[in-house]
């Protein structure tokens, strides 16, 4: 490989999107080229810089508000406010036709749902909602953390004496998800641990709980109110963790934090 | 899931679930590209609307990469509209690109940068490198979603990526060495 690929590569690899690979040769690369090892450093530099939380622009206060009453207006309005036309649909007459035959095919899928999956599904259900009301609760003003420390030899004590258990609270500060505090809560019915972590302006709430009190059934990721939500087992221990933050990193996210 | 939009809520209750939770990006895309707080809001609020009448073609899942590629587009039409054309990139990079180092590690001296000068740098870079920087850094896009967002091909986004970050070193570098000339 030679340099000039090289320095183009280093930035799949610090992003990590290169193939298995790519990666090993660049890392050869680095080990024997000083040049390439230098601007590496550089760059990796030039990357952290830039993901500081202080350059990221939240909305101003208002502008939700001022969003959705445009919204409004435009709905009421009844008609789309771009200019651009819908994409045009099937013809209605043949909507109809085919009316019937869907409304019977819908009728026994939701017998067949409600019968089936529902009871199976309502503990997950109703564990999956309150992870997602605890994390909306613990954005307001003042909720986020019981102990507040990027330390996990304070957090994970704090614990002791106010759960039957110890969470497994890991620091995942060089994994880019500084641990910003620990905080208690109880959801099903049960008293949880939950551990706060940040990547970039994102919070991430993990809920930790051992198996066997409910939510450790398999299922995949969920979005509820446009929040991500996931889980896994891992040591007898329930691992559920939510966020705005984008499912890939998530997902990332739980897969070291259970690991 | 089952059956969906059935008895359920109305679709800006429906839309503004799946995508007010992505306003904070929306907004940062929109500042970052238009470098004003107030035409931010404006297109931001243009883009939600614009989402709002594309919201049957939205087909689930993260929303947040389809609101971004609806917000950098209304960025683009507004700019257009609104600003004096930028210098493009291809011109820029033959009159700069110099193929050399971009400086080393000791005199980059990152770790103490104005916060202030990276944000005018980050400012003044072309639009095509300052999007794929904010998407990539502040957002965290994957290439694939950075490529979706941005129109452009994935092999695209990395040598973008790389010769973004390579002027912003560049930059960083030859700014803060002539301010340390300039302040003594």
């Amino acid at each position: 490989m030679g340099c000039n690929d090289a320095q183009e590569l280093i930035h799949g690899y610090m992003d990590g999107e290169l193939d298995l690979r790519s990666q090993l040769e660049i890392e050869r690369h680095i080990e024997g080229c000083a040049a390439c090892a230098a601007a590496y450093q550089v760059q990796q530099q030039v990357r952290s810089a830039i993901a500081h939380p202080a350059l990221y622009c939240k909305a101003p206060a208002g502008l939700a508000r001022q969003v959705d009453r445009a919204l409004r207006r435009a709905d009421r309005a009844g008609r789309p406010a771009f200019s651009r036309p819908p994409a045009p649909g099937p013809r209605p007459l043949l909507l109809w036709r085919f009316a019937g035959a869907a409304a019977a095919l819908a009728l026994a899928a939701a017998v067949v749902w409600m019968a089936v999956v529902l009871p199976r599904r309502s503990a997950e259900d109703l564990i999956a909602r309150d992870v997602v009301a605890s994390h909306v609760r613990s954005l307001m003003p003042g909720h986020l953390t019981d102990v507040p420390s990027s330390d996990q030899h304070t957090v994970k004590p704090w614990f002791n004496g106010k759960l039957d258990f110890s969470p497994p609270v890991k620091d995942l500060a060089a994994e880019g998800f500084p641990l910003v505090g620990g905080r208690l809560d109880y959801l099903a019915q049960t008293p949880v641990a939950v551990a706060v972590y940040r990547r970039r302006q994102h919070y991430i709430n993990l809920f930790l709980w051992p198996e066997g009190r409910g939510g450790g059934a398999k299922s995949g990721p969920q979005i509820r109110q446009g929040y991500n939500l996931i889980h896994s087992t891992r040591a007898g221990m329930n691992f559920w963790a939510v966020s705005d933050l984008n499912l890939g990193e998530l997902e990332e996210f739980l897969k070291r934090a259970a690991n | 899931m089952f059956s969906p939009g059935w008895a359920g809520p109305g679709k800006v209750e429906r839309f503004e679930q799946a995508l007010l939770p992505h306003l904070d990006a929306a907004f940062n895309l929109a500042r970052w590209l238009t470098r004003n707080q107030q035409d931010a809001e404006d297109v931001v609020q243009e883009a939600y609307l614009r989402a709002l009448s594309f919201f049957d073609s939205f087909r689930g899942g993260d929303g947040r990469a389809w609101l971004l590629t609806i917000v950098r587009n209304t960025c683009y039409t507004w700019l257009r509209k609104n600003r004096p054309p930028e210098a493009s990139v291809l011109f820029d990079e033959e009159l700069h690109s110099t193929g050399e180092e971009t400086g080393n590690p000791e005199t980059l001296a990152l770790r103490n940068a104005d916060r202030r000068l990276l944000e005018q740098v980050l400012e003044e870079l072309p639009l095509e490198f300052r999007e794929v920087l904010i998407l990539r850094e502040l957002e965290g896009l994957s290439y694939q979603e950075i490529a979706s967002v941005a129109g452009i091909r994935v092999g695209t986004v990395m040598s973008r990526l790389a010769r973004a970050r390579q002027r912003v070193a560049r930059q960083l570098h030859d700014r803060s060495s002539k301010e340390q000339k300039g302040g003594l």
